[in-house]
């Protein structure tokens, strides 16, 4: 039986029924770079809106939709759904399984999602506008005084949440019982340790945020108070348990990216990784220290002072780990054999400019300086730093190194090095200049702005706009690519390791249906 | 040319090199007036320069491989992989760092947080949209409305200086005295921030947050609404007006006497005329935001006055005042007792009642205003909340 290869059914039920690792991941990469482009849309018209001063093409109560539903997409639909399907392809071929553990389940988290946001996008043409408070939805701007629609966005976030947990139960349910003989724990490629840590911390926040819009609901409809100061609740409240979600959830859309890129840099500078133990457990360590952070995102709602210094401190102290990180990949680097292709170049490019992000992070842990930062431009610009070279490079960049393994061709690799170079120097020309209006003066999320900020924001348009094209060029790399192209070898790259490259290249519908062995 | 090309790189490292250049640019956070505000600047700084000498370390490294150790420059990888001291080194260094910022940063909260022995205290509200200052003490209060002209925004005029940045009323107050701001919030969240005197304080229902400033210099300072507040959020900005001490006791008493005058007006009889002119000025100036200049609202967030029966029915008038005096529980319409006048109350029910084709021909007058206050009833009818709001 053992050499009995059945491969995929024909027709579109082959996809709605598929309970196979590869065809699921690849459902959800198509599907989260499909809301990449909505939720980067969105961006668009938030950019060109802000080209100039003055209110010249969306009204202020569309342009807080488009901010919202921007951030809502992007972090739900596009950067976790990306990281899932990345699991779902590389996790079994890296600890040598055949398939996920719970197929079927995992052929429902996957279904879910596509209902889930046309759901969520169905809102914004309901009567009274799609979510306008911003994907932070502070109640009661969310409750009392949000749109109708606000019960189907609470809906949706319910349908995601379980999509995330039953996804994260899987990759809990593979790594711990499906690795191959001799594919010990502490062998475990970083990308499998970082998505193991993340699944955990999935399990342990998706409930908190399942609760959060539940008391939203309730305040909505069923006369409750909890956050609803005049009925003896607290607005304060919500913000708690949405940034105990929230904070996890940051690591959420990194911890997998730096396994990424921790599998990449060894492969192009053809040397081991540096410090794989520390890496472990610097992980770990940020993982846990994410669990009580959360009050940074709070040092202006006035809580105590003790208060204040305790999560300055447990802020200040995230950067330790952190760091780590970043000496080990520099490390490995360092005395190398290096080459630059395209997954080299965007990992490099992860490194340098997340620790950008990083700095400014460090700089808004200083509480006293926070009061200053929070809630300007200062804060667009770091977050953007840790998300766009941050999560979504080290997607790109996983997908180059991939993308031969995935589909048995060669990319073309001279557009892919036009992609990345559009995207780093469009990418910085939007973000860099946030920084600087931000500590001038310029609130977040606001329409309209006075003219000291027009130059760097006009800036930070043009710069948009070419990020936001160059992604086109990104899909017909990919599309060019599936359809055909050079040959690929079982293991195209020099210097990469690790059990995926032993297969052949396209990766046959099953594999490892009989364990390798692991040295 | 090399003399051009030598100014030119001292040009720039002076301008990376020199803070004060720096904050002339407007592209860095402003040092202030106060001293917290300094001791902040000063924080934010040295963060940062610790920040750049870790980048310039770290990527130096990093581009030193880049450049040095590339394959097609021949170079060998080298066999290491692990060194528990280096480890350490790089995880206690860092550590120590943190430790030594950690010292002054403590040191300049304790001193935000010490808001005890204030010389003044300012109840600070925000609302959809705009803010309200309180004197406590001084009966003196009123309400801080964006200034900028609708043209403005929507292109039809060229933009002033401060465009989004004045109001109509800014906040007065005196220099070299502790102030002490007492925030909350009427309906949602909010938050007060000037960047001159590094206060930013979140305007929270239910709650009052302490914060405090002692200006040292006299000056306008501006500053704008920092938590999304929903529609209008980006135009409720604040204006601070610091004064000396003299100046701002001239002002105080000036504005008492303002409100005296503002009573007295409530007892002279008003004809139709006056009150419409009266009506469309306060109807611009505070329901147009969310009622709109055509009376048709956003529904179904904000409904339309024209033609609503509140605003046309003879048997509604004094829902239309109950509406207006307390706003509707929950929802956006705020209550307006403390801030309008009788005047401009009657006057906008009048014009209310008589613009956009709401021709009632009905005139309510600031006496009927004032009763209705004191007995709940206007013309013996009983007010409520109107019947066809939005809930
Ligand atoms: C911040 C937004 C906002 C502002 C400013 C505002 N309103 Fe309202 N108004 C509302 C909302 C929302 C409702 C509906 C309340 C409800 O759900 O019943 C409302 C309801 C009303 C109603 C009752 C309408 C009906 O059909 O029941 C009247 C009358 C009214 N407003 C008059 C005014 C006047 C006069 C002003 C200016 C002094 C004003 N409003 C300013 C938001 C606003
Ligand atoms: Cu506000």
């Amino acid at each position: 039986m053992s050499d009995h290869h059945h491969g995929p059914a024909k027709g579109l039920m082959r996809w709605v029924l598929t309970t196979n690792h590869k065809d699921i991941g690849s459902m959800y990469l198509w599907f989260s770079f499909a809301m990449f482009l909505f939720g980067g849309s969105m961006a668009m018209v938030i950019r060109a809106e802000l080209f100039q001063p003055g209110l010249q093409l969306v009204e202020p109560n569309f342009f807080n939709q488009m901010t919202t539903m921007h951030g809502l997409v992007m972090v739900f639909g596009a950067v976790m759904p990306a990281f899932v399907g990345l699991a779902n392809w590389m996790i079994p071929m890296m600890i040598g399984a055949p398939d996920m553990a719970l197929p079927r389940m995992n052929n429902w988290s996957f279904w879910i999602l596509p209902f889930a946001f046309a759901l969520m996008a169905s809102t914004l043409f309901m009567e009274g506008g799609g979510p306008n408070f911003g994907w932070t939805f502070y109640a009661p701007l969310s409750t009392d005084y949000a749109p109708p629609s606000t019960t189907y966005f609470i809906f949706a976030v319910h349908m995601m949440g379980v999509s995330s947990i039953m996804g994260a139960i899987n990759v809990i349910a593979t790594i711990l019982n499906l690795r191959a003989p001799g594919m010990t724990l502490m062998k475990m490629p970083l990308f499998v340790w970082t998505w193991l840590i993340t699944a955990y911390l999935l399990i342990a926040v998706m409930p908190v945020l399942a609760g959060a819009v539940t008391m939203m609901l309730m305040d909505i409809h069923f006369g409750t108070s909890f956050f609803n100061a005049g009925g003896g609740g607290d607005p304060v409240l919500f913000q708690h348990v949405f940034w105990f979600f929230g904070h996890p959830e940051v690591y959420i859309m990194i911890l997998p990216a730096f396994g990424i890129v921790s599998a990449i840099i060894p492969a192009f500078a053809r040397k081991q990784l540096f410090g794989y133990t520390s890496m472990v457990y610097a992980v770990a360590s940020i993982a846990f220290l994410s669990f009580i952070v959360w009050a940074h995102h709070m040092f202006t709602v006035g809580i105590p002072l003790v208060g204040e210094v305790f999560f300055m401190y447990a802020t200040m102290l995230i950067a330790v780990p952190t760091g780590v990180k970043v000496f080990n990949w520099i490390a490995t680097m360092f005395r190398g054999s290096l080459t630059f292709e395209t997954p080299m170049l965007f990992s490099i490019a992860f490194v340098v400019l997340f620790t950008i992000g990083g700095f400014s992070g460090l700089m808004l842990s200083i509480a006293p300086a926070d009061f200053q930062y929070h809630d300007t431009y200062f804060v667009v610009a770091h977050f953007h730093y840790v998300l766009v070279p941050g999560a979504i490079f080290a997607i790109f960049a996983g997908v180059y190194y991939w993308l031969p393994k995935w589909t048995g061709h060669m990319y073309d690799t001279a557009l892919s090095k036009v992609h990345f170079w559009m995207s780093f120097i469009g990418m910085n020309l939007t973000f860099f200049p946030m920084h600087f209006v931000g500590l001038a003066g310029m609130p977040r999320r606001i329409p309209d702005y006075n003219m000291q900020f027009a130059d760097f924001n006009m800036l930070s348009s043009i710069g948009g706009f070419m990020f936001g094209v160059t992604q086109l060029l990104f899909l017909f790399i990919v599309i060019k690519c599936v359809k055909g192209g050079e040959k690929a070898e079982a293991k195209p790259w020099e210097g990469a390791h690790g059990l995926e490259w032993m297969v052949p290249s396209p990766a046959p519908y099953h594999t490892f249906t009989t364990p390798p062995d692991v040295k | 040319m090399r003399l051009q090309a030598r100014r030119l790189v001292m040009l720039l490292i002076g301008l990376m090199a020199s803070p004060a250049l720096w904050a002339e640019w407007a592209f860095n956070m402003p040092k202030g007036v106060t001293d917290l505000s300094h001791s902040i600047y000063d924080l934010h700084m040295t963060i940062f320069w610790v920040t750049v000498a870790i980048g310039v370390l770290v990527f130096g490294v990093m581009f030193w491989s880049v450049i040095f150790h590339r394959k097609s420059r021949g170079a060998k990888a080298a066999e290491f992989h692990e060194s528990t001291l280096v480890e350490i080194l790089w995880t206690s260094i860092p550590f120590a760092i943190l430790v030594v910022m950690a010292i002054p940063a403590t040191k300049t909260l304790i001193e935000v947080y010490n808001a005890d022995d204030a010389d003044i205290d300012i109840k600070v509200t925000g609302y959809q949209w705009k803010w309200q200052y309180e004197y406590l003490g001084e009966e003196v209060s009123f309400f801080s409305n964006l200034a900028t002209s609708r043209d403005e925004v929507n292109n039809l005029r060229p933009k002033n200086t401060n465009y989004l940045l004045e109001v109509d009323e800014p906040l007065v107050v005196p220099i070299d005295k502790k102030i002490r701001f007492l925030v909350t919030g009427a309906d949602v969240i909010h938050s007060w921030w000037v960047p001159e005197l590094a206060v930013k304080k979140d305007a929270i229902p239910g709650f009052i947050n302490e914060s405090w400033a002692k200006i040292n210099e006299p000056g306008i300072y501006r500053g704008q609404c920092a938590e999304l507040c929903g529609k209008d959020h980006g135009f409720m900005p604040i204006v601070v007006d610091a004064r000396p001490q003299a100046e701002y006791e001239d002002w105080l008493q000036a504005k008492r006497e303002e409100a005296a005058r503002i009573r007295e007006l409530t007892q002279k009889d008003w004809t139709m005329e006056e009150l419409m002119v009266k009506g469309e000025q306060v109807y611009d100036k505070v329901c147009v935001a969310c009622h709109q200049a055509n009376g048709q609202g956003i529904p179904p967030m904000f409904p339309a006055l024209k033609g609503a029966p509140v605003a046309v029915n003879k048997d509604m008038i004094a829902d239309h005042i109950y509406v207006l005096l307390y706003g509707v529980k929950g929802t956006a319409m705020q209550a307006f007792k403390e801030q309008l006048s009788e005047v401009d109350m009657a006057a906008v029910i009048t014009y209310e009642r008589n613009a956009w084709g709401n021709n009632t021909g009905e005139m309510v007058t600031p006496k009927d205003i004032l009763d209705f206050k004191k007995t709940g009833k206007y013309k013996g009818q009983e007010g409520k909340v109107p019947e066809g709001g939005v809930k």
